[in-house]
C-alpha cells in the first residue's frame, strides 16, 4: 500500500493547522457561516439534520489495520461508538461537535488520513474496484492509478472551484465493480493487441437527477497519456460546462448538450498542448506508486482443513459460499464482511467491529481492508486455511452475515434519518427489507438481488442502477417510494425503469414482496437471476404484481 | 383577499454541538419543539428570524418551520421538521435520548 512521504504528510498537517485556526475565528465571530462553510466543507465537514457531519475519505477504499483502528478510536472518543461506511468507499462520522473536528482532523493525520476533497466543487476522492490487487479477472491493479490522481488531483489549483464536484472511479477488470459508467470519468485498465497498456476512457456518466450510462471517448490511451489526457478533460469542462444551473453542471450534461464528438475534439485539442507541459515525471512518480502496491508475500500452506470444515459446518459453508470471491491465487480468496446484518443499518459498523475487522487484517490478511461502495469491507488476500478462524472471530461481533449480493445486501443512502437534502428515510426501509425476507427465509432461493435505496433524487444510494431501485420522495408531504426496474452498475450498465406510481412508507416492503413473489413465479428455473428475468420479460409482469388493482380493473 | 399566516417556530442548529434547537417563549432557545414559541404573526416571526441571523456565535441555520397547535403545544405539520424533533430512527442517538 502507498504510504504518505514528507510532503503528503506535511500537506495534511498543515490542513490541520489551518482548519484548526479557521474553527477558533468562526467560534469567535471573526468568520460568518457564509466565511466559513465553504471552509468546511473542504474539510469533510456537513452541517446534516441533527449535527454535524465529517465525512473521511478511504483513498480508492484501501486501508490497514492501524487506520481502521485509528478510526474505531475516533468513533469512540468524538463520536456515539460506531461509522458509517458510504457508496464513495469514505467513513461519515455523524455526530461530531464543531470545536473537536481539529482533534479529529488531528487523529486522522496521526495515520496519514484526512476529510480532505470530500465534499465542494472539486475532484473527489478517487473510487477503485475493491478487489483491487486481488481479483482474478484484473488486468492490472487499479489503485496505482488512482493514487496518481489523487496526487495529481489534490489541491490542484486549477481545479479547486469547478462548476461542480467531479468524481473519478477506476477498475482493472473488464468486470466492473466500480460502476465507472456512473462517474464523470471512469477509467478501465485495458491491453491492446500489441499487449500494450493503458486506458479505456469513458466520460459523462452520473446518477442524480439526470442518470446518464458514461461513454467511450478513448477506446485506447497510452498510459504515459493518462494525466495530460484527465488535464485535458477538466479543462474542457471547466470552460465549457454551465455555471448558471447547479443541476445542469455535471460533465453529463457538458455531454449531453455538446455530443461526444465535440468533447472528443476539443479534448484531443486540449491534450497535445497539455502534453508538451508534463516532462515525463508523472510516469517516474508512477513508478514509484506502482512498487508501493506490490502484491503481499503470500504464503503457502495447505488448503485441506479449510475444504474439510467447509464439508462439516453448514454455516461456514453457507458464509464461504456467499461472502468469498475468486482470488486471483488459488489457494487465497477474497472475503467480503458484510456491514448488513438482517435489520442493521447497512453501512454502520461499530468501534468493536472495526477493532475486530482491523485485527483480522493484520492477524490473517496481509493487513490489507477495502471498502465497497456496497457499504461491505473485504479482507483482500487471505489464504483459505485461514477462513474457518475469520470466520469464527466475524460470529462474535455479528459480523458473519453470509448475504453478499443476495436481497438484504442493500445499498442505503443516510437519508432523512441524518441527511439535509434527503426527502425521505432510506435506512428503516433497508431495515425492513432485509428483516422481513430473513423471516421468510427466501433469500438464498431469491439469489442474486441487488436493492438499492436512495432518500432523494440525488441517487447517492445509486438506485438508479439496482436491479429494484428505490427512491424516497416528499409528495404533498408525505413519504413516497418510487421503484425503479432493471438497474445495472456493471460493464453492463443499465438505467433501471421506473414502474409506475410511488409507494407509501408503510406500503413500499409488502410491495418489494410482491415483486419478489413474481419474479419466483415467472423464472425459467432457479438459475435465472431476477435481472435475467426482467431482462427477458420487461417490465409489465413486474408491474402487474406491483399495482394488482390495476390488473383487476382491466378485467 | 390576503391569504392567513401559517403559524411556525424559529428553529437553528447550535453552532458548536449542531444539534436542533428552537426558540422559546422566555427568549431562550430550547431543545424541545413543544417548547416553542408558537409564532401566528408574521411581522414578528420574520423579525425574530433577522435577530437570530445575528446570533452567529451561538446558532447557524435560522429558518421558520410551520407548526400547528396541539393540546395548547406546537407540533410539526412536516415529516421533515417532525424528525428534526427526535433524531434518526434507527437509534435512539441525538435528541431522543437527550430530552
Amino acid at each position: 500500500m502507498y504510504s504518505y512521504n514528507e510532503f503528503d504528510k506535511d500537506f495534511i498537517q498543515n490542513r490541520v493547522h489551518q482548519f484548526r485556526a479557521q474553527v477558533e475565528r468562526r467560534v469567535d465571530g471573526s468568520l460568518t457561516e457564509d466565511e466559513f462553510k465553504p471552509l468546511r466543507l473542504m474539510n469533510g465537514l456537513y452541517l446534516q439534520l441533527h449535527a454535524y457531519m465529517l465525512r473521511v475519505a478511504i483513498p480508492y477504499g484501501t486501508l490497514n489495520g492501524a487506520k481502521m483502528r485509528q478510526l474505531a478510536f475516533i468513533a469512540d472518543k468524538w463520536d456515539k461508538g460506531y461509522g458509517h461506511f458510504t457508496t464513495r468507499q469514505n467513513i461519515q462520522y455523524n455526530w461530531p461537535k464543531l470545536s473537536d473536528v481539529p482533534d479529529m482532523l488531528q487523529a486522522l493525520a496521526d495515520v496519514d488520513m484526512h476529510a480532505i476533497q470530500t465534499s465542494g466543487n472539486c475532484i473527489r476522492n478517487v473510487t477503485a474496484d475493491h478487489f483491487a490487487g486481488a481479483a482474478a479477472d484484473e488486468v492490472e491493479d487499479p489503485r496505482p492509478t488512482a493514487e496518481l490522481l489523487r496526487q495529481w488531483s489534490t489541491d490542484h489549483p486549477e481545479f479547486a472551484f469547478l462548476g461542480r464536484k467531479f468524481k473519478f472511479a477506476v477498475t482493472g477488470s473488464e468486470n466492473d465493480r466500480a460502476v465507472i459508467k456512473a462517474h464523470d470519468v471512469g477509467l478501465r485498465v485495458v491491453r491492446n493487441q500489441t499487449g500494450e497498456i493503458g486506458y479505456e476512457v469513458i466520460i459523462g456518466g452520473g446518477l442524480g437527477r439526470t442518470p446518464m450510462i458514461g461513454k467511450v471517448l478513448r477506446e485506447f490511451l497510452p498510459r504515459a497519456d493518462l494525466l495530460p489526457y484527465c488535464e485535458a478533460i477538466m479543462q474542457v469542462y471547466n470552460a465549457l460546462g454551465r455555471r448558471d444551473n447547479k443541476y445542469k453542471a455535471r460533465i453529463k450534461i457538458t455531454v449531453h448538450e455538446n455530443g461526444i464528438e465535440k468533447i472528443k475534439e476539443l479534448v484531443e485539442e486540449r491534450f497535445i498542448v497539455q502534453r508538451e507541459a508534463f516532462g515525463g515525471y508523472d510516469q517516474v512518480l508512477f513508478a514509484d506508486i506502482k512498487a508501493a502496491f506490490a502484491a503481499p508475500d503470500y504464503i503457502n500452506a495447505y488448503t485441506d482443513g479449510f475444504e474439510a470444515s467447509v464439508k462439516t459446518d453448514p454455516a461456514l459453508r453457507s458464509f464461504v459460499d456467499t461472502n468469498l470471491s475468486q482470488h486471483k491465487k488459488s489457494d487465497y480468496a477474497i472475503v467480503t464482511i458484510s456491514i448488513k446484518k438482517h435489520g442493521q443499518t447497512p453501512g454502520d459498523a461499530t468501534s468493536d467491529q472495526m477493532r475486530v475487522m482491523a485485527d483480522l487484517a493484520e492477524k490473517y490478511g496481509h493487513d490489507e481492508l477495502r471498502i465497497s461502495h456496497e457499504q461491505n469491507v473485504i479482507l483482500p488476500h487471505v489464504h483459505k486455511s485461514h477462513i474457518p478462524a475469520i470466520y469464527a472471530e466475524l460470529r462474535k461481533v455479528e459480523l458473519a452475515t453470509a448475504n453478499i449480493g443476495l436481497i438484504s445486501d442493500i445499498i442505503a443512502c443516510p437519508g432523512m434519518d441524518y441527511c439535509a437534502l434527503a426527502t425521505a428515510r432510506s435506512i428503516p426501509i433497508a431495515q425492513q427489507i432485509a428483516t422481513r425476507f430473513d423471516e421468510l427465509k427466501l433469500e438464498n432461493d431469491i439469489g442474486e438481488l441487488k436493492i438499492k435505496i436512495s432518500g432523494c433524487i440525488n441517487a447517492c444510494g445509486h438506485h438508479h442502477v439496482g436491479h429494484i431501485g428505490i427512491l424516497g420522495l416528499d409528495r404533498a408531504g408525505v413519504e413516497s417510494y418510487q421503484i425503479t426496474l432493471g438497474g445495472d452498475g456493471t460493464q453492463t450498465a443499465t438505467i433501471g425503469k421506473s414502474a409506475g406510481r410511488g409507494f407509501s412508507y408503510s406500503e413500499i416492503v409488502p410491495a418489494i414482496e410482491r415483486l419478489v413473489y413474481a419474479y419466483l413465479d415467472i423464472r425459467q428455473n432457479t438459475e435465472e437471476t431476477f435481472l435475467e428475468t426482467y431482462r427477458r420479460l420487461g417490465l409489465e409482469p413486474f408491474k402487474a404484481a406491483l399495482y394488482p388493482e390495476t390488473r383487476i380493473a382491466a378485467e | 383577499m390576503a391569504r392567513a399566516y401559517t403559524p411556525k417556530v424559529l428553529t437553528a442548529n447550535r453552532l458548536l454541538e449542531g444539534d436542533v434547537i428552537y426558540y422559546g417563549t422566555n427568549d431562550d432557545w430550547v431543545l424541545a419543539h413543544d417548547e416553542a414559541l408558537y409564532l401566528t404573526d408574521e411581522v414578528q416571526a420574520n423579525d425574530l428570524l433577522a435577530a437570530a441571523h445575528k446570533q452567529a456565535g451561538f446558532l447557524v441555520g435560522a429558518y421558520l418551520a410551520d407548526a400547528i397547535l396541539e393540546d395548547g403545544k406546537p407540533v410539526p405539520t412536516h415529516f421533515r421538521e417532525d424528525f428534526r424533533t427526535r433524531g434518526p430512527s434507527n437509534y435512539d442517538h441525538g435528541k431522543q435520548a437527550e430530552v
